[in-house]
């Protein structure tokens, strides 16, 4: 009989076999509980029979009114269908009324689509309509305005100024040779085969000449000749002509952006402006740059110099803040003045340091030896058997001051060991090396705002070989400001920013940033580079005062297919001051020539470090960084590592 | 502000005449003008007039007999109406084979003819007569079938055809022989029948454009537009390209100067550069209002003779501005039709505002027992005045 209980009193007289034991107060409460259940559970199925009802009535209901709606709707539809359709046609023959009147209909539903066509396309061609462009024809300022750029001080890189267009309105033209011969006297430069064609379509438009000086204008206007016009354009003006000219790259002659930073600022939405015909507006913000005018001017003086000095082919140079991924100033020689048209197939059109990729040589060495004292196995007291060359089948590694002994990991990079380096990485392991290139950025194509720039050249096999070479910057080319990237993170307490050439602060700049060195790793290197300036490959870029360290870098061309020993491309990379460092140069020459000064040497030492060494010395104090006395050592640069408080 | 229960012939005609209907006509005269301001000096310019405004004035000084025509005309009885069509018809019809005698030629047709210093189009005035009379023999047909109303109908439609081809004039041959088998149509031609028509037509336009050579030239053109020069067609369509939802602005038009017809033929494509694609669309609605407001009344009326007569003169009205609008957007081949009342022309102008004031006649609310009246009137007795009731909510009328 348990099972045939009610749930209710089966608690009950649970509660009551426990109460007994509790007591009877318990036991009462208990009671008037289960009485409660019962009432509840009485209650819940009253409901639910009551909500069933009434869904099954509404449920009848509903299907009863809706057939009933869909019978009488197909009748009705039916009769109205019969009725349209008989009206329409005249089926009802026998009265001459009905029959006009539904004739009617059918005219005017002939009448209704006639009229639905015409202004369908209407609308079609209002749509395809380009009424900006022609307005922007009619007005003055065809050549959209842009927005003025100014560098981080505040000071105009690039600005807009109005020039006159001369155009002909060659069907209101009276005389076309006329014509011709009194804008000739004014502008003999003017294309004469062209010009007469021109005047001679018989169009309602043609363009003569684009900007032209205002003093051209008078005089033309003075001439008189009738269907001779001008409209005021936008002419890009660079009032510092070829200081900056790979980073603003140029417009066309309508004065949209075609490379470099113009064409950024037109793909960041002018472009759109300019279609929708809004870029005449001149309340457009100005572009705010990372770039240093000042610093600029400085930098191209002594690389220019450097450049004539040593006979360079080509000489580079970059200044980066080093926490904020900033480029202050960015020169590559040649360049070009972008207020002038030209070839931009031309050699000086080429921006050496994002589009040209390069073997960096020793100045490599430094990531090789970022990757070895950041995998901890490796430290400084760490040493290496740089005796001898490495042969790898009929390959051979030798040092270039050879040393011939052991050597400790600091020793290796002052003495630039390639045997030493390749040691080291290849102790780690190949495939540690390259997930170490990886995540500093090296094996993918670094993107900027600027629109140039080449994907780095990596050896589709990579084996201990290439990881041998690679460690001292051989077998593996990279654009320069993707090396000088990673320096920066050496340098910066190890975080890998992107770098930029737009103004950005360094709570921006941590946003973007990405940790790829241990904060002591970054001390290391830190210590290293700074007592190469002290006493190993960098010594003469040494500027008393401002702590510099750095890394020369001397790689061997490749000239068909060999290195050849005698066409260098040299580098150096400088970061000052070491003990908080703030700004990194690289100065790249290609090909230097050794000189007497020089003693016969053509290596980076004497050449990069050098300039590198003048360029801090007339920036620093441009870059607000002053001179000092009691500088700490080396050594004390890794008794006081960063903290983070400091790094900016 | 009239009172209804005025009893004065003008408050009788404000209080019967369709004032929508009437409003619209006048949206579109002041229209008419507007874009004549825009379109014809650049005409005047190119046709070396020195008055720029040469075409406004003259066509400020035909729009204002123009609305006294369509005003006056609205007035009348549609037994007046019909008497006046037979004169006008009768007149116009001498006039229009005179022009073939000794109208000048003016770009191969002969179709204008210059009396007391005035050059009339006598086709234009012919057609609104030649569809009141087309219309009361097609009712006069459906009435009393033994009547050779239809064969009438058949001669009044061959021989002002003949005049046209002869002339010739394709564009209002065209018309009036669509209103001419609409309002066959409506008077109960069988489908059969109406086939055949079509056919006819068909092979009539398959002659024109085998024996005449510029209307094979345009309908090659239209089919194939590489064929031959697209000039007028292409500066349409530039017109409206440029000027997209809202124009250029009044007198910033370019593409106007290098339309050879802007301010008759493709005044419409003017209106397009200059003030927009969205007053094009005002345009084309106004049209169909009055088009399908009138098509509507006619197919309320129970009156043959005024249902026809409603049909046609709307049809008229509204197939030449759909043809004009469909050719300036190029959904149909270039003919020479003019937009009604916003096309410059006086001849045109006159003509359609006889028309539409015959519209506005026809249209105007008549009592039931009037109409029924004009439905049972014994062939030859016409009553003699017609009784206006007073319309549903004035005073009962005592007598």
């Amino acid at each position: 009989m348990v099972e045939k209980t009610p749930f209710s009193a089966r608690i009950s007289r649970f509660a009551a076999d426990t109460a007994a034991a509790l007591g009877p107060e318990i036991q009462k409460a208990d009671a008037a509980c289960a009485v409660l259940l019962d009432h509840v559970g009485r209650l819940a199925g009253a409901a639910g029979r009551a909500l069933l009802r009434v869904l099954r009535r509404a449920a009848i209901t509903t299907w009863t009114l809706a057939s009933a709606i869909a019978v009488r709707l197909s009748h009705l539809s039916w009769r109205a269908g019969r009725h349209v359709v008989r009206g329409l046609f005249g089926l009802d023959r026998g009265d001459m009324e009905t029959v006009a009147r539904g004739r009617i209909k059918l005219i005017m539903f002939a009448f209704c689509a006639v009229f639905i066509a015409i202004a369908t396309q209407l609308s079609h061609l209002a749509i395809i309509s380009d009424p900006g462009a022609t307005r922007g024809r009619s007005s003055d300022a065809v050549a959209s305005a842009r927005p003025d750029i100014i560098d981080r001080n505040g000071d105009i890189i690039a600005i807009d100024v109005k020039s006159p267009s001369l155009f002909a309105e060659p069907r209101r033209l009276i005389d076309p040779d006329e014509a011709l011969e009194g804008l000739l006297k004014v502008l003999p430069d003017l294309d004469v085969e062209e010009s007469r064609k021109r005047l001679n379509s018989g169009k309602g438009f043609a363009w003569l000449k684009r900007e032209i000086t205002p003093a051209q204008m008078r005089a033309i206007h003075r001439l008189g000749i009738p269907g001779i016009g001008f409209l005021k354009e936008n002419r890009r003006i660079y009032p510092d002509g070829p200081i900056l000219s790979h980073v603003m790259g140029g417009v066309n002659v309508d004065n949209q952006g075609i490379s470099g930073l113009e064409k950024y600022i037109d793909g960041r939405g002018l472009a759109e402006l300019h279609l929708a015909g809004f870029a005449t507006d001149r309340q457009q913000e100005p572009v705010e740059l990372s770039m240093d005018m000042r610093v600029q001017h400085a930098v191209r003086d002594e690389l220019i110099r450097a450049k004539n000095k040593f006979s360079a082919l080509h000489a580079m140079a970059v200044v980066t803040e080093v926490n904020t991924g900033e480029i202050i100033s960015m020169v590559s020689l040649p360049d070009f003045d972008p207020n002038v048209p030209g070839n931009p197939k031309d050699d000086a059109y080429l921006n050496r340091l994002t589009t040209g990729v390069y073997e960096m040589g020793s100045t490599f060495k430094a990531l090789s030896f970022a990757m070895a004292l950041d995998s901890g196995k490796i430290g400084l007291n760490s040493s290496f058997d740089a005796r001898g060359a490495m042969h790898f089948g009929r390959f051979k590694i030798s040092d270039y001051h050879a040393e011939n002994r052991v050597l400790t990991v600091p020793e290796i990079f002052l003495v630039s060991s390639n045997v030493g380096t390749a040691k080291m990485v290849l102790s780690l392991g190949v495939e540690a090396h390259k997930a170490f290139l990886k995540k500093m950025g090296q094996l993918d194509r670094l993107r900027t705002e600027l629109p140039e720039s080449s994907e780095p050249i990596v050896p589709r096999r990579w084996g201990e070989l290439n990881s041998a070479t690679i460690a001292f910057g051989h077998g593996l080319s990279v654009a320069p400001l993707q090396a000088v990237m990673a320096v920066n993170s050496m340098v910066n307490g190890g975080y890998l920013i992107t770098p930029t050439f737009i103004k950005r602060t360094p709570e921006e700049a941590q946003k973007v940033a990405v940790r790829v060195l241990k904060p002591e790793t970054s001390d290391k290197m830190r210590y290293i580079m700074r007592l190469n300036a002290e006493k190993g490959t960098a010594t003469k870029a040494e500027v008393p005062g401002y702590l510099v360290g750095g890394k020369t870098g001397t790689a061997e061309k490749v000239v068909n297919g060999r290195y050849a020993k005698n066409k260098l491309l040299t580098s150096f990379t400088a970061v000052f001051p070491m003990d908080k460092p703030r700004y990194l140069i690289l100065v790249m020459l290609d090909e230097p020539k050794a000189t007497s000064e020089t003693y016969g040497f053509a290596t980076s030492g004497w050449n990069a470090a050098p300039t590198a060494g003048k360029i801090v010395e007339r920036i620093a104090p441009l870059l607000n960084i002053a001179p000092r006395q009691n500088l700490p050592n080396a050594e004390q640069l890794l008794r006081a590592p960063l903290k983070v408080a400091d790094r900016h | 502000m009239m009172s209804r229960a005025d009893r004065t012939v003008l408050s009788e005609w404000w209080w019967t005449v369709d004032r929508a209907l009437l409003a619209a006509l006048c949206g579109l005269m002041v229209i008419g003008i507007i874009l004549c301001l825009a379109a014809s000096p650049a005409v005047a310019a190119r046709l070396g007039i020195a008055d720029p405004f040469h075409f406004v004035n003259r066509q400020v000084l035909f729009l204002v007999p123009a609305a006294v025509v369509m005003i006056a005309t609205s007035f009348l009885s549609p037994r007046a109406l019909r008497r006046i069509c037979v004169v006008v018809f009768a007149v116009f019809f001498v006039l229009l084979m005179a022009t073939l005698v000794v109208g000048p030629e003016v770009k191969g047709a002969r179709r204008w003819l210059t009396i007391a210093g005035v050059t009339v189009q006598p086709s234009e005035f012919i057609k609104p007569a030649f569809v009141i009379l087309a219309a009361w023999l097609f009712a006069e047909s459906t009435k009393r079938p033994e009547m050779p109303a239809t064969l009438l109908a058949f001669g009044l439609l061959g021989s002002v055809l003949g005049l046209l081809v002869k002339q010739p004039d394709f564009g209002q041959s065209l018309l009036i022989s669509l209103v001419w088998a609409s309002l066959f149509f409506l008077a109960g031609l069988r489908w059969i029948w109406m086939v055949g028509l079509v056919g006819v037509g068909a092979g009539g336009g398959f002659i024109a454009y085998m024996t005449v050579s510029h209307v094979q030239k345009r309908i090659n053109r239209f089919l194939n537009p590489d064929s031959g020069d697209t000039y007028q067609i292409d500066a349409a369509l530039n017109s409206f390209r440029n000027g997209g939802w809202f124009g250029q602005g009044p007198g910033e038009g370019t593409m106007k100067r290098m339309l050879p017809d802007g301010h008759t033929d493709f005044v419409f494509a003017v209106a397009g550069e200059e003030f927009g694609i969205i007053l094009c669309l005002i345009i084309l609605a106004l049209f169909a209002f009055i088009i399908l407001r009138s098509l509507s009344r006619a197919s309320k009326e129970s009156d043959p003779f005024s249902r026809f007569a409603i049909t046609g003169l709307a049809l008229l009205f509204g197939l030449q501005a759909a043809i004009n609008m469909a050719v300036n957007v190029h959904i149909a081949p270039a003919k020479g039709m003019t937009l009604p009342f916003i096309s410059y022309g006086g001849s045109s102008l006159i003509s359609i505002a006889f028309g539409m004031g015959m519209l506005l006649a026809l249209s105007r609310k008549r009592p039931g027992a009037a109409a029924l009246a004009a439905l049972t009137e014994k062939p030859s007795v016409e009553p003699v005045a017609r009784p206006v009731a007073p319309p549903a909510g004035a005073m009962p009328d005592p007598a």
